[in-house]
C-alpha cells in the first residue's frame, strides 16, 4: 500500500460555519484505490471535512490536494470537474425530479465513469422506478440513487456521509456489498461512518477525528487490537 | 345576434376576448416572475418597468432603425434581457441570499428610477405604435368580429408559455433549473455552474417581459407608467398561482384574466377588484396558493 501515491492529501484544513470555528487543522491522506473511514462522535467534524473538500464548506484554509492540483480556493463545482463527487448525508434527492432526472443530473466531468448498464446491474430496484418523482422512493432506494448518480460522471474520488444511517440492516448490507465492487472498479472511496460495525467490513484504514482534528490513524490489521482505545474514542 | 343570460353575444364575446388578451399579459409577465423568484429568491419589482422598456425599445428601433414589429420581437427581447444581465451582476447577486425585503426594495426603487427616466424624456402621454401590416384588419366570426393583431397576441402568447413550460418540465437544462431551484449548492457541487444560470435565467425573465412589452405596444400606448399599471395585478397573479409554479402562472394569468374580461359583463363595477377579491379568498383557503407548495 505505502508506495501508492496520494489521490487526496489534506493538510492542516481549518473550516468555519459563520462565526464558529468547526474544523481546526485537519490532516490526512487517501491513496488511490483504498477505502478511508473517517471515524468520531457526533459532531467532531467529521461532515465538515467532506463538505470542506467538496468547497461546500466556502470558509476554509489549509490545503487539499487532489491529482497534484491544489482545491482549497476552488470553488464547488470546479473541484467536482477535477474528479470529487459527494453523497451528502442528507442524500439531498430533488423531489421535483423523477428517477431517471436525479440519476442524470450530475454532468460527466471525465471519461470513464460507470454506464448506465452497470448501474442497473448494482441497482436493479432504480430501474424499476425510473419515472418515480425522487422523494417517493424508500429511504433505502434513495440512499442507492444518491450513491448511483455519482458514479456515472467519471470522478475518481467518491465523498460518502453516512450512507448507512437509518437504514434496515438488510438494505446496510446491500450497500457495503456495493461499495466493495466500486471499490473493485477502481473507485477511491472516503466514508464518514458512525456504524463502526459496517465500516469495518469495507475500509482499509480508519482516522479518528476530535474537536476538528485527527487525533489517530488505524489500518484495518491494526483494529482488533486496538478496540478498547476506539471504543474510548467512539463512546459506544 | 342572441343572447346569452340576457347579454348580448357581441359584448360578452368582447369582453372575453379583452380578457384573453390581458390573460396573455399576465401569462408571460407572471411566468418570468415565477421562473426568477424560483431561481433567484427575488420577488422581482423591476418586472412591470422591463415591461415597459421591451415596448419603449420596439417603439425606438422603429423611430430611429427604421426596424419593424417582427425585427424589434427578436432584438428587443435579447436587448433588455442584456440589461436584466447587468443589473443582476451589479446588484442582485449582492442581496438575493439576504431576506426578500432586501430584493424587493432593491427591485422596487429600480422600477421607480426607470419609469422616472423614460417619464423625463418621453413625457408620460404616451407614443402610438402601428400593427404590423401582415396583421392589420380582422375576421368576423359570425357570433363576434376577432381583430387579426389580438388573435396573433393570444396565439403567440400561448406557444411562448408552453414553449417555455417545456423547456423546464421535460428537458435536461429545465432539470438543472429545477435541481437548483431546490438545492443551489448541492447542484453546484456536482460540477453545475449554478451563479452562471442564475445569471442567465434572470436575464431570460427580463427577456419574456420585454417580449411582452413589444407584443403589448401595439394594443395599449406605449407609455412610462404602463408597466406600474400592470404590475400590481401581475403579481396578485402569482400569488394566486403559487410563488415559483410555472404551470400555475401560465394557468391562472389566462383564468384571471378571463375573470375579470367576465366580471366587465355581468357585473363592471368590480372588474377592477375581481383579481383581488379572489387573491384574498385563495390566501384564505390555500396559502402557498392554487399551483404551488409551501416549503
Amino acid at each position: 500500500m505505502a508506495e501508492t501515491p496520494a489521490l487526496l492529501t489534506v493538510n492542516e484544513l481549518q473550516a468555519w460555519y459563520g462565526e464558529s470555528h468547526v474544523l481546526h487543522g485537519v490532516t490526512f491522506e487517501v491513496r488511490a484505490g483504498e477505502v478511508v473511514t473517517l471515524l468520531g462522535r457526533n459532531g467532531v467534524g467529521k461532515t465538515t471535512t467532506l463538505k470542506s473538500i467538496m468547497g461546500i464548506v466556502e470558509q476554509r484554509t489549509g490545503s487539499v490536494r487532489f491529482g497534484g492540483r491544489e482545491l482549497i480556493r476552488s470553488p464547488s463545482d470546479a473541484i467536482a470537474r477535477a474528479g470529487i463527487a459527494i453523497c451528502p448525508e442528507e442524500r439531498g434527492i430533488f423531489s421535483s425530479l423523477d428517477v431517471r432526472e436525479n440519476l442524470l443530473l450530475p454532468p460527466q466531468v471525465r471519461a470513464g465513469g460507470l454506464d448506465l448498464d452497470r448501474i442497473f446491474a448494482l441497482f436493479p430496484n432504480l430501474h424499476e422506478r425510473l419515472s418515480s418523482q425522487g422523494t417517493k422512493l424508500s429511504g433505502g432506494e434513495q440512499q442507492m440513487l444518491a450513491i448511483a448518480r455519482i458514479l456515472r460522471t467519471g470522478a475518481r474520488l467518491l465523498l460518502l456521509d453516512e450512507p448507512t444511517e437509518g437504514l434496515a440492516p438488510v438494505i446496510v448490507q446491500q450497500i457495503g456489498r456495493t461499495i466493495g465492487a466500486l471499490k473493485e472498479q477502481g473507485f477511491t472511496i472516503l466514508l464518514v461512518e458512525q456504524n463502526f460495525q459496517f465500516a469495518a467490513t469495507i475500509a482499509d484504514r480508519y482516522y479518528v477525528i476530535e474537536h476538528g482534528r485527527v487525533v489517530d490513524q488505524l489500518s484495518n490489521t491494526e483494529l482488533k487490537s486496538n478496540m478498547n482505545k476506539l471504543h474510548d474514542y467512539l463512546g459506544v | 345576434m342572441f343572447d346569452i343570460f340576457g347579454i348580448p353575444s357581441q359584448a360578452l364575446f368582447g369582453q372575453l376576448l379583452i380578457g384573453l388578451i390581458n390573460g396573455s399579459f399576465y401569462a408571460l409577465l407572471s411566468l418570468g416572475l415565477a421562473v426568477i423568484f424560483g431561481m433567484l429568491n427575488v420577488i422581482n419589482f423591476t418586472h412591470g418597468a422591463q415591461y415597459m422598456m421591451g415596448a419603449f425599445a420596439a417603439y425606438l428601433l422603429l423611430q430611429y432603425l427604421g426596424l419593424n414589429y417582427w425585427e424589434a420581437l427578436v432584438i428587443v427581447p435579447l436587448l433588455v434581457g442584456a440589461s436584466g444581465i447587468l443589473v443582476e451582476r451589479l446588484f442582485l447577486q449582492y442581496v438575493r441570499k439576504l431576506d426578500h425585503v432586501y430584493g424587493l426594495i432593491l427591485t422596487f426603487g429600480l422600477a421607480l428610477v426607470i419609469e422616472g427616466l423614460f417619464r423625463n424624456y418621453f413625457g408620460s402621454s404616451g407614443e402610438p405604435y402601428q400593427v404590423p401590416d401582415a396583421l392589420q384588419g380582422g375576421h368576423n366570426l359570425g357570433f363576434m368580429f376577432l381583430p387579426n393583431y389580438r388573435a396573433w397576441v393570444i396565439g403567440f402568447s400561448l406557444v411562448v408559455c408552453l414553449v417555455t413550460w417545456f423547456a423546464i418540465e421535460r428537458t435536461r437544462f429545465g432539470s438543472y433549473l429545477r435541481a437548483a431551484t431546490e438545492n443551489p449548492t448541492l447542484v453546484r457541487a456536482f460540477g453545475i455552474n449554478v451563479p452562471r444560470m442564475v445569471t442567465l435565467t434572470y436575464g431570460f425573465g427580463v427577456g419574456l417581459a420585454a417580449l411582452a412589452g413589444v407584443m403589448a405596444a401595439p394594443i395599449y400606448n406605449v407609455s412610462p407608467q404602463m408597466g406600474s399599471e400592470v404590475i400590481i395585478v401581475v403579481f396578485a397573479v402569482v400569488v394566486i398561482g403559487g410563488m415559483g409554479s410555472i404551470l400555475g402562472a401560465i394557468v391562472t394569468g389566462f383564468g384571471l384574466g378571463i375573470i375579470e374580461g367576465l366580471t366587465k359583463v355581468f357585473f363592471p363595477e368590480a372588474s377592477s377588484t375581481v383579481i383581488f377579491v379572489v387573491m384574498a379568498i385563495v390566501l384564505l383557503i390555500r396559502p402557498a396558493g392554487l399551483f404551488g407548495r409551501l416549503g
